[in-house]
């Protein structure tokens, strides 16, 4: 990997030439919660002000430049009972600053599925190879359990990553594309000093995480598939599917057809889906495979720590706590797993 | 100043100008790309259900549309929506396949009210199939309760059609009333091929039903096995074959040569949608079918 070291005044003009270039997408302040705390979202910018870049987290990941709520899959025009499909891929160029570790990790994760070698998604891989992307270093959000799922450091999946050095930005490069735009602005070779510096940023964001155990999760979701943890935490689900729709790396799906109002015209339309809502996986005939609010709780838990550790060797969770601050009934993952892990004990 | 970067258009990956082949899970190709089809025979066979018997219009394709008995395809009515449905044909015919469908919602609804001639879209084929190679030298027994008919008729037709490659050859097929039969002007033909063993079976006779009365597993008490060189291949509710491959497992049979086909609700057919799961498991990839120590491994299978 490539370093270099970018002053501040640079890195404003790197900025400016994106957003004179390229639709920017960048961590914005949207508001501020009960407690007066800031909330931010990854939203459209237009100028380097709007540009948030000490936020903590965002309520929803950035998944949805890549996997949006709803994405066309396809039209069908009707002519005379003959019909004809139309597919089109999204590639207009694009740039997202300031992607933490985790959200950059969750990329890398649906990679495996998306872009793997069973069936890659052109959607999705149209969508990422247009995406230009910024990561950046920052102390660990509230709740976030990345370190205990190693989605705190990420070593490609980016374009460019920042480390905040006070003054000055350090640059990892990991792209010929990263390498290029970053030509464009003023930049210099780090010093032992920077490389000092920036070894004491990461060594103080690795030591703020607090612990979580969950190597031993792949085996415990099977030891503790009848646990009483589910039904416990299941009886407050409200079914609504927000910790699956504000999640950096869940996937699933509905399909939907949608049709013109003159007839003339229809859609496929994609929309992303949850494992939590009632007919998840019901078939025709009425028939629900996941009836209860507890089997289809597990089921999300199942997924993420068991069934994709099975096939790719790692979580799918990032840890990055955004199901657990949405969930209006105060589910989260941190206690849950913390439940499972005690009743494993005893 | 040119602009920092170029678009990457998908479309100009030389994967994607390839002719569409979904055999080929691991090649970059327009997933959501359908092989147009025209239906070109209907044929009632229940109140229910009917046979619809498809090509694949263009001739290209239809040279290279193959599949394997057990295999589904994803079945479009464009302004409807995308259904799994199981071939119910025998492999051999190129680019045309037969369908079994049920009137059970809106897709298979339409599908019930369109004429000869009316042009579908099939993705396809996908999953897995049943390992007809590996049972060669076997005695099969081919075991069907009610729409199980259905994803049976592959393997069935399958095998007639090498019955030399196999020792003996059962079908077994029950449903709850003669009326709900499936396929009942194939059965004379079948019958009559002599080294074939069909047996049908109901649960309720009427006034015209000479044949037994009960349930399929009283068919198989009749039969003799010789459970290490048997296979055998059961398709039906989970109820079903639950019990029949527990009477089999209890006569001698392995249970990785007896091979069941789930279902699931399907999206895409490919790993994507996820809403085939079984715990961790997309029955759209390492299935539908699947041999019983599988299945009884697979949480929340049955
Ligand atoms: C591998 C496989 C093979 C099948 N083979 C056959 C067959 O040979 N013959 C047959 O009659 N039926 C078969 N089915 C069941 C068939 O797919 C459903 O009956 C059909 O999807 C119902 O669609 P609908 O639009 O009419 O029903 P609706 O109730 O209106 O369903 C709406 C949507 O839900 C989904 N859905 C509902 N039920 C099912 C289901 N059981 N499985 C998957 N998706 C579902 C579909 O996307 C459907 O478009 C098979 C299912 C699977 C998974
Ligand atoms: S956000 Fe909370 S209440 Fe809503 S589905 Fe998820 S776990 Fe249930
Ligand atoms: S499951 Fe929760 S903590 Fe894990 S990646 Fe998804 S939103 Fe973040
Ligand atoms: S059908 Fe979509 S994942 Fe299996």
């Amino acid at each position: 990997m490539l370093f270099k070291v970018l002053g501040k005044k640079e890195f404003t003009t790197f900025i400016e030439l994106l957003l004179n270039d390229t639709e920017v997408i960048a961590p914005k302040q949207v508001g501020v919660d009960t407690s007066g705390k800031p909330l931010h979202q990854y939203l459209p910018v237009q100028a380097f002000t709007e540009i948030d870049l000490s936020y903590e987290t965002t309520e929803y990941s950035a998944k949805t430049y890549f996997l949006p709520f709803r994405e066309n899959l396809s039209t069908c025009s009707f002519l005379d009972m003959v019909w004809d499909r139309q597919i089109k891929y999204r590639v207009q160029p694009r740039a997202i600053i300031g992607l933490h570790a985790c959200d950059i990790n969750a990329l890398l994760k649906l990679d495996k599925v998306l872009a793997g070698d069973r069936f890659p998604s052109p959607y999705y891989i149209s969508r990422r190879k247009n995406t230009f992307i910024v990561g950046i270093d920052h102390d660990p959000c509230e709740g976030g359990f990345c370190q205990a799922v190693g989605a705190d450091v990420v070593t490609h999946g980016f374009d460019l990553y920042l480390t905040d050095l006070e003054d000055r930005y350090f640059v990892a490069i990991n792209s010929e594309r990263g390498f290029n735009v970053l030509q464009r602005v003023k930049t210099r070779e780090p010093t032992a000093r920077d490389n000092n510096d920036y070894l004491d940023v990461r060594r103080r964001i690795a030591g703020q995480f607090k612990p979580l155990e969950v190597h031993n999760l792949p085996n415990l979701m099977d030891i503790e598939f009848e646990s009483k943890v589910w039904k416990k935490w299941a009886d407050k689900c409200l079914s609504c599917g927000s910790c699956a729709m504000v999640c950096p790396t869940c996937y699933c799906y509905g399909i939907e057809e949608r049709v013109s109002m003159d007839n003339a015209e229809s859609a496929k339309v994609k929309q992303l889906y949850s494992c939590q809502f009632l007919d998840f996986a019901m078939v025709a005939g009425g028939h629900n495979f996941r009836p209860d609010r507890e089997t289809r709780l597990k089921y999300r838990y199942y997924h993420q720590h068991r069934g994709f550790v099975e096939a790719y060797e790692e979580p799918l969770c990032v840890g990055c706590y955004r199901c657990g601050r949405v969930c209006l009934a105060g589910i989260n993952p941190t206690d849950i797993i913390g439940d499972l892990q005690t009743e494993y004990q005893e | 100043m040119t602009s920092l970067f170029r678009p990457y258009y998908i479309i100009q990956e030389s994967e994607m100008a390839q002719p569409l082949d979904y055999n080929r899970r691991s090649r970059l190709k327009h997933v959501d790309q359908v092989f147009r089809s025209e239906i070109i025979n209907i044929i009632p066979l229940t109140d229910m259900e009917k046979l619809f018997q498809l090509r694949i219009l263009d001739g290209a394709e239809r040279e290279r549309f193959s599949f394997l008995p057990g295999q589904f395809v994803m079945v479009e009515v464009p302004g409807y929506g995308e259904i799994p449905i199981s071939i119910s044909s025998s492999p051999s015919h190129k680019g045309y396949i037969e369908l079994c469908i049920r009137r059970a919602g809106v897709v298979t609804g339409i599908l019930h009210k369109t004429r000869r001639g009316a042009v579908v879209g099939l993705r396809g084929p996908f999953g897995t199939h049943f390992p007809i190679e590996r049972m060669r030298g076997n005695h099969i027994l081919l075991i069907a309760g009610g729409l199980g008919l259905a994803p049976l008729r592959a393997p069935i037709l399958n095998v007639i059609e090498n019955r030399t490659d196999f020792h003996d050859v059962h079908i077994l097929y029950g449903t709850r009333q003669p009326d709900m039969l499936l396929f009942n002007y194939q059965y004379e033909e079948w019958n009559r091929i002599s080294d074939i063993n069909l047996k049908v079976i109901v649960e309720q006779g009427d006034e015209s039903w000479t044949g037994p009365v009960g349930l399929i597993t009283d068919l198989l008490k009749k039969i003799r096995l010789e459970p290490l060189e048997t296979y055998a291949i059961i398709c039906g509710p989970p109820v079903m074959f639950k019990f029949v491959c527990a009477h089999l497992q209890r006569e001698g049979i392995p249970m990785d040569r007896m091979f069941v086909s789930l279902e699931r609700r399907m999206h895409c057919g490919m790993g994507k949608c996820c809403r085939c799961n079984i715990g961790s498991t997309y029955t759209c990839l390492s299935g539908p079918v699947f041999d019983y120590w599988t299945v009884m491994n697979l949480k929340e299978a049955i």
